[in-house]
Formats: C-alpha cells, sequence, structure tokens
C-alpha cells in the first residue's frame, strides 16, 4: 500500500489532481460551513443583488467573489451547494452502477453458456448506444427526482462496469488459482466471492474514478437540458443552464464559474482515474 | 590453441535500480577460442543471461557495462558506438534466444526476412540471397526448405521455429554465436536434435559458440569447456569432463548433487541449504558462504582464485584440499 | 496391494468453442477449425495404494489432461476414474477431497491477493477438517512440516521466491489430508539446487504420511527418482507402463527408448557425446496417424503398424506395452 502511493506521489500531475479533487469534495462537504450564505434559503436572497459581477459588495455586507446570479445569489455558495449535489447523484449512480454491473458481468463469466452469451449480447447493444439517449429516455419516462436519476444514470453506465467485471472474472476464472480452489473442492460461491471478486475488484475501481466524472457530466447535460434535478437545488448543470441567457449580455460569469468548476472537478478526477490504471496495468509496469 | 577470438576481463554489468545497484555480472573474465564450445551454466540471476547479452551490447537501462573489457577480434567492444555494435550483430556476432519469437517478425516470411538479413550485410540479389537462405534452413534440418521460405514463422511448431531462429543466426556465417537457454522451452526429443545438430553446424562451420543454461547435462553434453557463475561470478571453469567428474568448487558440487540422476532412486538428494542470495544485498567475501558446508570465518573475505591445470576455482576451501 | 484409484477407458475430448459467425462461416466454407482434439483417448490404470505413479510424456501428450481428470478438476469425455470403487465427479463436480493436486506454476496457483495462511486454511475450514478458533495454529504446523518460519502466515506470495511458494502450495493441498496427492509438473519452473529441496520435501512427507501420488513431468530423470511404476503417454495414450527400474532399463517401446536416448547425459570422462535422437515431430492431435500414432517417426514401423493400432499389453516383468514389434 505504501509502495503505491509512493509510487502514485512520483506522478506529480495526478498528486496535483488528487489534491484537487480532495480540495472540490472536502468544500462541496462542508459547503454548510464554509459557503457564505445558504442559497436554498430564499429569506437570504435581495433581488437588488442580481446579476452582480465577482467583487460587488452586496446588501448582507460581504463580497461576492464571484459575483451572483439571476436570483442574487452569491455565485460562490451556489457553486459549492451545487459541486455537493453534482457529487451525491455521480458517486450513488457510480456505486450502484458498479454493483449492479459487477454482478452481471461477474455471473456472465461464472455461469458460461447461454446465460453469458444473454447478459453479453445485452450489455454489447448498449455500449454500442449513445448513454446521454438512454438517460434522457429514462428521465422523459420516469419523471424529475433524485431517484429517478440515479436510476437512468445507472442504466447508462452499468454496462462499462459489466464488460470490464466480465472480461476481468472470464480471465481470473482461468488461472491456477481458482483451479487449484476447485479442485479442493470448494462451493462456486465461495470461489467467487474469496477469489475472483477480490482479483476483479482494483480494475472496476479504476473505471468507477472515472464512471463517476462521466456520471456527474451526464447528470449536468440533464440538468441543463432541465431534464434532471428539480430547480430548487440546482446543481453545476443547472447553475450554468440559468446563467446561459445572460451571456449575450456580458453577465457571463453566472454560467463560466460553474462551467469552469465542473470542468476541473471531471478532469481532475479523470487524471486521478488515469494514474490509478497506469499502476493497476501489469503491463505498463517497469 | 589458436589465438582468442573473444576475451572477456573482469566484465561489469551493474543495474542500477530504484532499490540499490544490482550487481548482476561482477568481475567475469574468459575467452574464447574460434570453433570453441563454452558453455554458461548457472540457476536464476547468476547473472549467465547478463553476461551474453553484455557480450552483444543488449544490455537495456537500469543496466549499463560499468567496468571491464571485451575483446573480439581484437576490437573493444565496450564503449563501441551503438551503429558499429549493430553492425557487428548479425554478422559476425549473432545471438540465439530462448524465445525464437524475440528475434522472428511475426508478419515476414522467413524468406523475406533471411533475405534481408543478407542484404543488410552485403550486396546480394534477391535469387542468390533465397538460394542461400533456402541451403542454410536445410543445414539446420528443416525438410522441404525451399519451399517453407514462404511460411509465415505461426506456420512453423516449436522447435522448427527454433530452427529457424538457428538458421538466421548462421546466415553471415558469424564466428561467435552466443545462444541463451535456446532448447529450454523445447520437448527432449526435439532437444536432442536440435543439440546434435549444433555440434556438427559448430564443427563444419569453425563458428566458436557461447551456450547458456541452466542444465549442466545439456553443457555437459555439447560444450569443451564450462564457466559455473553464481551470483555475477564465475565460480569454477574448467574442460567439461573434469570438472563434472571432480568439482573443485563446493557449488558445483552441489549442484551436481542436486540433480536426480546422481542419486539413487527414492533416496534423498544432497541439496544445497537456502537459496541464492539477492544481488542487492551479497555477503561480503564469497557469496556461496551462506548456504556452503565447508565455510569457515574466512569466507568472509573475497576468495582467492585457485589453479589447478587449466582449471579455475574462485573459493578458500576447494574440494581438492583438506576441509 | 490393492488399487486404490482405478481409471477406466478415460477419453478427453475439445471440441472448438466456435461463435455463431464461425460457424456460418465454416457453412460457406471458410477454414475455421471445427475438429475437435483428442487430448486424452481410451486411457485405463491403476494405482496402488502407498505407490507413486509417475506420467511422462513431451508436450501436447495430454498428460496434464490426465492430471487434471484424475484431480477432479476436468470432467472426462467418456469413461470414469473411481477411488476405492466410488467416483471422483459426478455431474462435472467433484465429490471427494482425499485427492489434492500440487500444479506446475506457484506463481499462479496461489491467490495473490490472500495472506498464504488464509490460503492453507480455507480448504480445511470450509470442509470442517479444523474450525476458524484452530486455524492459527493449524497453520503454523503446516507450515513448519514444509519447512517455512510459522510466523509468515500473514504474508501474501508476492514476498515468497519460487521455492517457498511451491512448499505452501505443498502445505495447502496436504493441509485437507488427502490420501492421494497429483503432482503436476510440481518442479519444472524451479532452479536445479530448490528442485532438490522440493524433491526431498516431497519424498519425506510421502512417507510421513503414507501417500499414494500420480506425479506428472516431462523430466525423465525426476520420475524415474521419485516413482515406483512409470506411465508413458504419447499422443494421448499410454504406449508403456510398468515398474520404473523395468521401464528405464529395459524398455521395450520404440517410443520410451527414443526419448530415454534423447536425455542428455551428464558427462564425467573426456569422451565426446553421441546423440541418437527420434526423427520427426509430433504429429498433431488434430489428425491422429492411423494405425499405431508413433509409426511415422519409428525404426522399427511395418505395414501392420500403419494399418491397425496396437493394444496396450502384458509382457514379462510386470511391464504392459502398445507395440507389434516390441
Amino acid at each position: 500500500m505504501r509502495a503505491f502511493w509512493r509510487e502514485y506521489a512520483e506522478n506529480r500531475v495526478a498528486l496535483a489532481a488528487l489534491a484537487v479533487v480532495v480540495l472540490i469534495v472536502g468544500a462541496a462537504l462542508l459547503a454548510p460551513w464554509v459557503a457564505p450564505q445558504d442559497p436554498y434559503d430564499l429569506a437570504n436572497l435581495d433581488l437588488m443583488d442580481a446579476r452582480r459581477p465577482p467583487g460587488f459588495v452586496g446588501s448582507s455586507g460581504y463580497a461576492h467573489l464571484l459575483g451572483t446570479d439571476a436570483q442574487g445569489r452569491d455565485l460562490l455558495s451556489a457553486i459549492l451547494y451545487g459541486l455537493r449535489i453534482s457529487l451525491q447523484m455521480g458517486l450513488a449512480a457510480g456505486t450502484v452502477a458498479l454493483t449492479v454491473g459487477a454482478l452481471l458481468g461477474i455471473v456472465a463469466a461464472q455461469a458460461g453458456g447461454w446465460v453469458e452469451t444473454a447478459i453479453m449480447r445485452v450489455v454489447d447493444l448498449q455500449l454500442s448506444f449513445p448513454a446521454i439517449l438512454l438517460a434522457l429516455v429514462l428521465v422523459a419516462v420516469l419523471g424529475q427526482g433524485k431517484t429517478q436519476l440515479v436510476i437512468a444514470l445507472v442504466a447508462a453506465q452499468y454496462a462499462y462496469f459489466a464488460r470490464t467485471a466480465y472480461g476481468a472474472a472470464s480471465a481470473e476464472r482461468r488461472k491456477d488459482y481458482v483451479e487449484a480452489a476447485a479442485a479442493t473442492p470448494l462451493s462456486t460461491l465461495h470461489i467467487v466471492l474469496r477469489h475472483v471478486l477480490p482479483n476483479v475488484l482494483p480494475p472496476l475501481i479504476v473505471v468507477a474514478t472515472v464512471q463517476v466524472a462521466n456520471a456527474i457530466s451526464l447528470e449536468a447535460t440533464l440538468s441543463f437540458l432541465g431534464l434532471g434535478l428539480p430547480p430548487t437545488e440546482p446543481s453545476l448543470g443547472m447553475l450554468i443552464a440559468n446563467g446561459f441567457q445572460y451571456m449575450m449580455s456580458g453577465r457571463t460569469w453566472i454560467s463560466v464559474y460553474p462551467g469552469i468548476a465542473l470542468i476541473v472537478l471531471i478532469v481532475a478526477i479523470n487524471l486521478v482515474g488515469d494514474q490509478l490504471r497506469d499502476q493497476t496495468n501489469p503491463r505498463l509496469r517497469r | 590453441m589458436t589465438a582468442p577470438l573473444l576475451e572477456v576481463t573482469d566484465l561489469r554489468t551493474h543495474f542500477f535500480t530504484r532499490a540499490g545497484v544490482a550487481k548482476a555480472v561482477d568481475g567475469v573474465s574468459f575467452s574464447l577460442a574460434p570453433g570453441e564450445i563454452l558453455g554458461l551454466v548457472g540457476e536464476s540471476g547468476s547473472g549467465k543471461t547478463v553476461t551474453g547479452f553484455s557480450l552483444l551490447g543488449l544490455v537495456d537501462p537500469p543496466g549499463r557495462i560499468a567496468g571491464g573489457s571485451i575483446r573480439f577480434d581484437g576490437r573493444e567492444l565496450v564503449g563501441l558506438p551503438a551503429e558499429e555494435m549493430r553492425a557487428l550483430r548479425g554478422q559476425r556476432i549473432a545471438m540465439v534466444f530462448q524465445d525464437p519469437q524475440a528475434t522472428l517478425n511475426p508478419v515476414l516470411t522467413i524468406g523475406t526476412q533471411m533475405t534481408l538479413a543478407l542484404q543488410a550485410h552485403g550486396r546480394v540479389s534477391g535469387r542468390a540471397a533465397a538460394e542461400r537462405a533456402g541451403a542454410m534452413l536445410t543445414r539446420v534440418g528443416i525438410p522441404e526448405a525451399a519451399s517453407r521460405l514462404s511460411n509465415y514463422p505461426h506456420e512453423f511448431s516449436g522447435g522448427m521455429r527454433q530452427r529457424v531462429a538457428i538458421a538466421m543466426a548462421l546466415l553471415n556465417g558469424p564466428d561467435l554465436i552466443v545462444a541463451d537457454e535456446p532448447t529450454t522451452a523445447l520437448d527432449v526429443s526435439i532437444q536432442a536434435q536440435i543439440l546434435a545438430e549444433m555440434k556438427t553446424l559448430a564443427k563444419e562451420s569453425g563458428t566458436a559458440l557461447v551456450w547458456i543454461s541452466h542444465d549442466l547435462a545439456t553443457v555437459s553434453s555439447l560444450a569443451d569447456r564450462v564457466l559455473v557463475m553464481y551470483a555475477g561470478r564465475i565460480v569454477e571453469s574448467g574442460p567439461v569432463g573434469e570438472v563434472l567428474r571432480a568439482p573443485l568448487h563446493p557449488y558445483t558440487r552441489g549442484l551436481l548433487d542436486s540433480l536426480p540422476a546422481m542419486a539413487e532412486p527414492g533416496q534423498r538428494l544432497r541439496q544445497i541449504q537456502g537459496a541464492a542470495p539477492s544481488l542487492l544485498a551479497l555477503p561480503p567475501g564469497c557469496p556461496f558462504a551462506p548456504r556452503c558446508a565447508r565455510a569457515s570465518d574466512i569466507c568472509a573475505t573475497p576468495p582467492p582464485a585457485v589453479e589447478r591445470a587449466g582449471r579455475l576455482a574462485l573459493c578458500h576451501h576447494p574440494l581438492d584440499a583438506a576441509a | 496391494m490393492t488399487d486404490l484409484v482405478e481409471a477406466a477407458g478415460l477419453t478427453r475430448r475439445f471440441d472448438p468453442r466456435l461463435s455463431i459467425g464461425d460457424r456460418i462461416a465454416a457453412l460457406f466454407g471458410a477454414p475455421v477449425e471445427t475438429r475437435p482434439v483428442r487430448a486424452v483417448t481410451d486411457v485405463s490404470f491403476a494405482i496402488r495404494q502407498g505407490e507413486t505413479l509417475g506420467l511422462v510424456g513431451e508436450s501436447g501428450c495430454g498428460k496434464s489432461t490426465l492430471g487434471r481428470m484424475v484431480a477432479g478438476i476436468l470432467p472426462p469425455t467418456s469413461g470414469g476414474i473411481r477411488l476405492d470403487g466410488a467416483p471422483v465427479m459426478e455431474r462435472g463436480r467433484k465429490t471427494t477431497t482425499r485427492i489434492q493436486t500440487v500444479f506446475q506454476d506457484p506463481f499462479a496457483s496461489l491467490n495473490p491477493r490472500r495472506r498464504i495462511g488464509a490460503t492453507i486454511s480455507e480448504g480445511p475450514i470450509a470442509h470442517g477438517l479444523i474450525t476458524r478458533v484452530a486455524a492459527p495454529a493449524f497453520v503454523a504446523d503446516w507450515l513448519a512440516r514444509v519447512g517455512l518460519d510459522p510466523a509468515v502466515a500473514q504474508r501474501f506470495p508476492h514476498q515468497f521466491s519460487g521455492g517457498q511458494r511451491q512448499r505452501v502450495a505443498i502445505a495447502r493441498a496436504l493441509a485437507m489430508q488427502p490420501d492421494i496427492l497429483v503432482c503436476d509438473e510440481p518442479v519444472a519452473s524451479l532452479d536445479v539446487s530448490i528442485q532438490a529441496q522440493i524433491l526431498n520435501l516431497f519424498l519425506d512427507l510421502r512417507q510421513a504420511l503414507g501417500l499414494t501420488c500420480l506425479f506428472i513431468s516431462h523430466d525423465l530423470s525426476v520420475v524415474r527418482h521419485v516413482s515406483d511404476r512409470v506411465a508413458i503417454m504419447y499422443l494421448g495414450r499410454i504406449v508403456e507402463v510398468g515398474p520404473a527400474a523395468e521401464v528405464y532399463g529395459a524398455p521395450r517401446h520404440p517410443y520410451t527408448q527414443g526419448l530415454l536416448d534423447s536425455v542428455p547425459k551428464l558427462r564425467l570422462d573426456a569422451n565426446a557425446v553421441t546423440f541418437r535422437p527420434i526423427a520427426g515431430e509430433l504429429p498433431s492431435p488434430l489428425s491422429p496417424p492411423p494405425g499405431c500414432a508413433f509409426h511415422p517417426r519409428c525404426p522399427r514401423a511395418t505395414e501392420l503398424c500403419r494399418r491397425e493400432r496396437p493394444a496396450l499389453a502384458p509382457r514379462p516383468g510386470g511391464i504392459e506395452v502398445a507395440c507389434h514389434h516390441a
């Protein structure tokens, strides 16, 4: 574990990316305490403060570092709270998709025969289909809400996990130590839980980091299109959408700052995921 | 004996790794006459393969030749520019690897590869090259050689592929072939065929051969002289028959006694205790001392080179002396 | 001595796994390999209580497939293996713990993410041989018996050398208290000095535990050293089987003779060594030659050999040979 961390720390970019992720997640978690304002509390808002540029000192008596939006919300506070929701959605969707995908992938690899064919055909079919389209249709059918959104995101993403889990599990299944366990004999369930799963998990976790980033961006896209979460709890995507109509009037900050926050988060998570992938890929090992 | 073709003096090939300097080859000296077959024996990590690679200038970073000299036909190879080394390789020095895939290009036919190898070292017409290639395949025992020139490497069996690799090595009539465990991956019956052919080929063409192997029996049936390596050093050298009949170094003795063929069936083998030391943490003095039954306090100091009529051993307590 | 393990008419075929695309392509005459590989064909033998049967052959002769069937890992296509009269496998599943296996590659046969203590104790716990509470003492005992420091139970496989891992693999197999040990090339990947240590460990434990063994190897001298009886395989069939001293001392089958002649001998004098290798190569198991499978390489082959496959028949000295001319 220590050696793993030392190798990780050798890549400066990945180290910086990890720091950014930790910083953003920390700020989002601590939003109620670090944000200057509770953007969901309408009593805090003053329309006189609406659409003010960064640095404006509003009626509450403090400077709005990133300006305010159309409702007079402090944009920094809105972004911090928005990150909270985005991360929440991304992690929830990622975890559920990981569980569902791993289950399907391992079952397919272990069962073989028609079960394998059936599961993997569906997965392949879905991988060839744009994820955003599927998510759009599902959200439109299921309606708005956090649960509905997570379901849509999971449906759009579990196939990646299933593919990865299937590939890793079929490779592990052929290895001698699995054969040795079968020759003892140990039950299939025991072999899957104690031998196959622990060795399939590392590649899945790598996929998970990247897929969390994808889920966040997918959620932002849906919210931007007005299909995501209700406007009472604006995620980053909705903040961007809200500011979009003011782009032409020169009040670009309302969209741009949430956009930058989104991009930084997604790029940072992806960089961390890339490094993890390189480090766990035996073919790239020195 | 004529002037040596190859003279290696105090060769040191070290690997500068994150964990420290691994002295894979540390002070190896030997010489080789034209047409001579030299066996290089040792267990994994003994430095036998790195020695072979050093001869051809094939040591990759973090390893490099840290000192010593390799004189080939009067020419110093250590520090030779990569360009000149490449010209020498394939022309006058050739290598055969354990895995023939390492030398054969999977997307070119055997004929094309052999023609390219010939043309890289001299002006040869396509037809003449094909003729020489076919003749060479016949010499290494490949039936219907002419028609097999148009085959790809994967169309050959493992044994045939190794023959093709040997034919490629012989193609330009090299003075020296370095063969690294060339028959280890092959079945005994195929190994026997290749050993038999190697022996005749070396005799006929006058090519000197360095045969690297972990297998004492293979080396003993092929080589004239043998070098036994342990932890980066040559611990014993001499004519094969004499070294194996009455080894001077306790490690050579232990290696021989480890062979099931040397014991009565079903009886315990006289094993060597322990395992080879890490190259990163070699004991002071004799590296074999911690495993050696004859070791004494003096073995913590560098062992002397004991000479006995053309034989050499690095040991404080050689086996022909009283323990 | 009674027969502990009995294999009768063992056959294992591997059918190529064809996708739907391959099947369609094959219908239109594409060069898709549809022939099954006959890895093992109609092999019968017995292992007596307390003896070690050595199984020798070159790569592709089916010795590993045969070993995997005896170990209960691979169900035979036809025929069966009985242990004390009871089948080893039923409906594709192994039904006994009395047969355990040591595999060739100790780097692959140990789960890289499991501590070796857990690797050794998991089988005995799962089968109720020991309780979870008793496991640490049990593991320490087995580590000591295979010559490892009991304190290493908490380590992972990558912290061990090849020889040490093979000791762990032996401990895992023996911890199940088997009567029969199947060893599939257990020393092939080890250095000579380490190989000697593992062979000694095997000899010691075999005697101490009164084990019956099937010892598979391509190395003729290793098999000679550990075996009471030896079976020689060629292209999926046993061609010669008998007491080790007989088979090695006076080989009857031309293949056995050629194989023994091919092994490089230690040269202990100044005399040059001459080789008498077997000519030719192993035929493909996809299309074994008709008649005796060895006839294309055999110096004694006649018209009869090309036409008719010789059956394994008893000869004096307790040997059985499948050859028209032996």
